[in-house]
């Protein structure tokens, strides 16, 4: 069974090998990467059954003597994280195939798109599997490298300029990944996640504070956390909406579980937390002041994204059993219902012709359909009872309520805030592109819409049914996070608990390596 | 062990020079910093192998002697990333060079907007400019 803990990151570059020798059969293709990505939802859920009766697993690969070779690790933690991710980017992946030819030219080469895409996976799956510092960092440069691909696109001016930003931004912290990795081996001559967490009790505490704070720093810019979070809502909305869809959905979500991993593991009792708390009222107002002023669909989900991530951080920076469980049950609801959103903005788009509310209007008329899509994902992010987004915030602000200090207080006031102004700018996209009439019947038709890409409107077109069926899929697996929020919540609970009891350092060195 | 100063020294002042390059608007000049940040890290790996030794293969030197190959492994994984990420930094700026004939980094997109508003001097939709009917003067006084 542990032989299975490599098989996602097999399948994921296995598929996009083959994908990118096969250019000229873009059906082959298609059918190639549909059935590894599959199959890594499939190892995912076993992963993820498995976990839940053992407890944490671990494999040493290259058969190394025990704490230097690589390892990878599973806990219910990372492999509930590995599920949703793949669910969600298969769903995005069938999206994708879904585009008609036309698109396809323009928003998602074949040729590229696919090999790329399957990487990105690759990484994303290294990333949640790693045992170690270094492996995380290469995780983490796999998955940059095929999103350096994805959001430069096609080479069109907007996507440059955007990609620019994200590439300097993503390089600047790779640089002080490695930075902190290269500290943590002169302080304790290992980086094994485990090893560490023996190790780092020995040294002294302002060592262990700077390498805390080199690794915190480091991951709040991968996670877009406030104040390091600008580079986010400038660089996602321009690209093709699968592309902007799984970005959202996975890559910062693998900075908030690297946060969670680093946090519990190697520094369980640290001042940090109050930062980190402080920080989470930041993202979490900033952000949604930053969306409700924006007139773009994209560019407003981008900001509610970072807005949300502060809900994440203030369950981390409770360092309590509850908060922990809720963040883990608010990431795996985020990763799903942001994605959601995206594609049925890539959606609202081929429908009315742009993304841009100004350019909106009667879409409810002219297809339910849509506005029925649109309209269960958008009240649950805003946290809507009986959604999953509503579990997941009532859990946190309990778990807030329970710490007591004044700090929580004010992130809870912060959070209710949050989500209030969240379900005003879902209002006012609903408001503006559903109600009224289509832009064509107003008396005075808006001269140049634009949209986040710098393209002008294009004629409405109609949905292709595999889009819809695989928004349809996505949107039914949040209904599922809700409907089934009982166990896992239990699971996420069961998680959190894991995270502190030692059974990770008891899988990974069973022998006890001092 | 014993950390070697010259060494930390020389990293320290690659990442200064880095940072400043970084903070240029041109992005070859971006690159170059990159560059010379991921060096001066590279660097950093080796202060953190410790004393030098014989070169870590099996039967050339007694394990005692030899230098912690770990620091190289990692050095010579991340020179290959950044070599990766030259390569595709330098073509994002020729294709900027193509389109725009420079390689300047562009403002971001709500930077510009608010700027050109602030230009405009352009008050929100819901400011109203009215006057009282009877005596004409302003409803929002200076």
């Amino acid at each position: 069974m542990p032989n299975l803990l490599p098989v996602p990151m097999l399948l994921a570059i296995a598929g996009a090998a083959v994908a990118l020798v096969l250019p000229r059969r873009p059906g082959v293709q298609r059918l190639v990467s549909v059935v590894s990505l599959s199959a890594v939802v499939a190892v995912a859920g076993v992963l993820m059954w498995w976990t839940n009766q053992v407890g944490p697993v671990a494999l040493w690969l290259g058969g190394w003597p025990e704490p230097l070779g690589i390892a990878l690790v599973a806990d219910r933690l990372s492999a509930l994280m590995l599920f949703v991710a793949s669910v969600v980017a298969l769903c995005v992946l069938l999206f994708a195939t879904g585009q008609d030819s036309d698109e396809q030219r323009r928003e998602t080469p074949v040729s590229i798109f696919h090999p790329t895409f399957l990487l990105l996976m690759a990484g994303v799956s290294n990333a949640f599997l790693a045992g170690d510092l270094f492996n995380l960092f290469v995780g983490f440069e796999i998955l940059l490298f095929a999103s350096y691909v994805l959001l430069t696109l096609g080479g069109t001016p907007d996507r440059i300029r955007a990609g620019t930003t994200y590439i300097v931004v993503a390089l600047l912290s790779s640089a002080l990944f490695l930075v902190s990795i290269s500290s943590i081996y002169a302080a304790t001559g290992t980086v094994n996640l485990a090893h560490l967490s023996v190790r780092l009790r020995d040294i002294t505490y302002p060592v262990q504070l700077l390498l805390e704070v080199l690794l915190v720093v480091t991951f709040a810019v991968k996670a877009a956390m406030f104040p390091l979070s600008a580079w986010l809502p400038d660089s996602y909305p321009t690209a093709p909406a699968p592309v902007t869809a799984v970005f959202a959905g996975l890559l910062t979500k693998v900075g908030v579980y690297a946060i969670i991993r680093t946090e519990t593991l190697l520094f369980p009792e640290s001042p940090v937390n109050d930062v980190l708390m402080a920080a989470a009222l930041l993202t979490m107002v900033v952000g949604i002041l930053g969306a409700i002023a924006q007139a773009e669909i994209k560019r407003m989900l981008s900001f509610t994204l970072v807005s949300h991530i502060g809900y994440m951080v203030f369950g981390i920076s409770l360092a309590s059993e509850d908060g922990m469980a809720a963040a883990i049950f608010y990431a795996a609801h985020h990763i799903t219902i942001q994605a959601t959103l995206f594609l049925v903005t890539g959606l609202i788009e081929r429908r009315g012709g742009t993304s841009s509310l100004d350019g909106l209007g009667g879409l409810l008329r002219v297809a339910p359909v849509l506005a029925l899509l649109f309209f269960l994902p958008a009240m649950n992010l805003a946290g809507i009872p009986p959604f999953s987004g509503f579990i997941g915030k009532l859990g946190l602000l309990q778990a807030g309520a329970a710490d007591g200090s004044a700090l929580a207080w004010a992130v809870i006031v912060g959070g209710v805030l949050t989500s209030l102004l969240t379900l005003i700018a879902m209002a006012k996209v609903w408001n503006r592109a559903f109600w009224g009439v289509t832009p064509a019947q107003r008396p005075q038709p808006p001269l140049d819409v634009v949209d986040a890409d710098g393209v002008a409107a294009r004629d409405p077109r109609p949905m292709p049914p595999l889009q819809v069926g695989a928004t349809m899929a996505l949107v039914a697996f949040g209904l599922a996070l809700t409907v089934f929020a009982g166990p896992l919540y239990e699971y996420t609970h069961a998680a959190a608990a894991a995270l502190r009891d030692g059974s990770y350092l008891a899988a990974v060195l069973p022998e006890g390596v001092r | 062990m014993t950390a070697n100063l010259a060494l930390a020294v020389t990293a320290g002042i690659l990442v200064a020079c880095g940072v400043y390059l970084l903070l240029e608007r041109s992005l070859t000049r971006i690159l170059l910093g990159i560059l010379i940040i991921s060096n001066g890290v590279n660097l950093l790996f080796i202060v953190a192998a410790g004393d030098p030794g014989a070169a870590p293969i099996i039967g050339t030197a007694t394990p005692e002697d030899t230098s912690d190959p770990l620091p190289q492994v990692m050095v010579l994984t991340a020179i290959v990333i950044t070599m990766g990420v030259a390569a595709f930094v330098l073509t994002v700026a020729y294709r900027s060079f193509q389109l725009h004939g420079h390689d300047e980094v562009a403002d971001d997109v709500e930077d510009a907007r608010i700027r050109h508003l602030a230009e405009l001097d352009d008050p929100s939709d819901s400011y109203e400019d009215t006057t009282f009917s009877d005596t004409g003067e302003d409803v929002v006084s200076e």
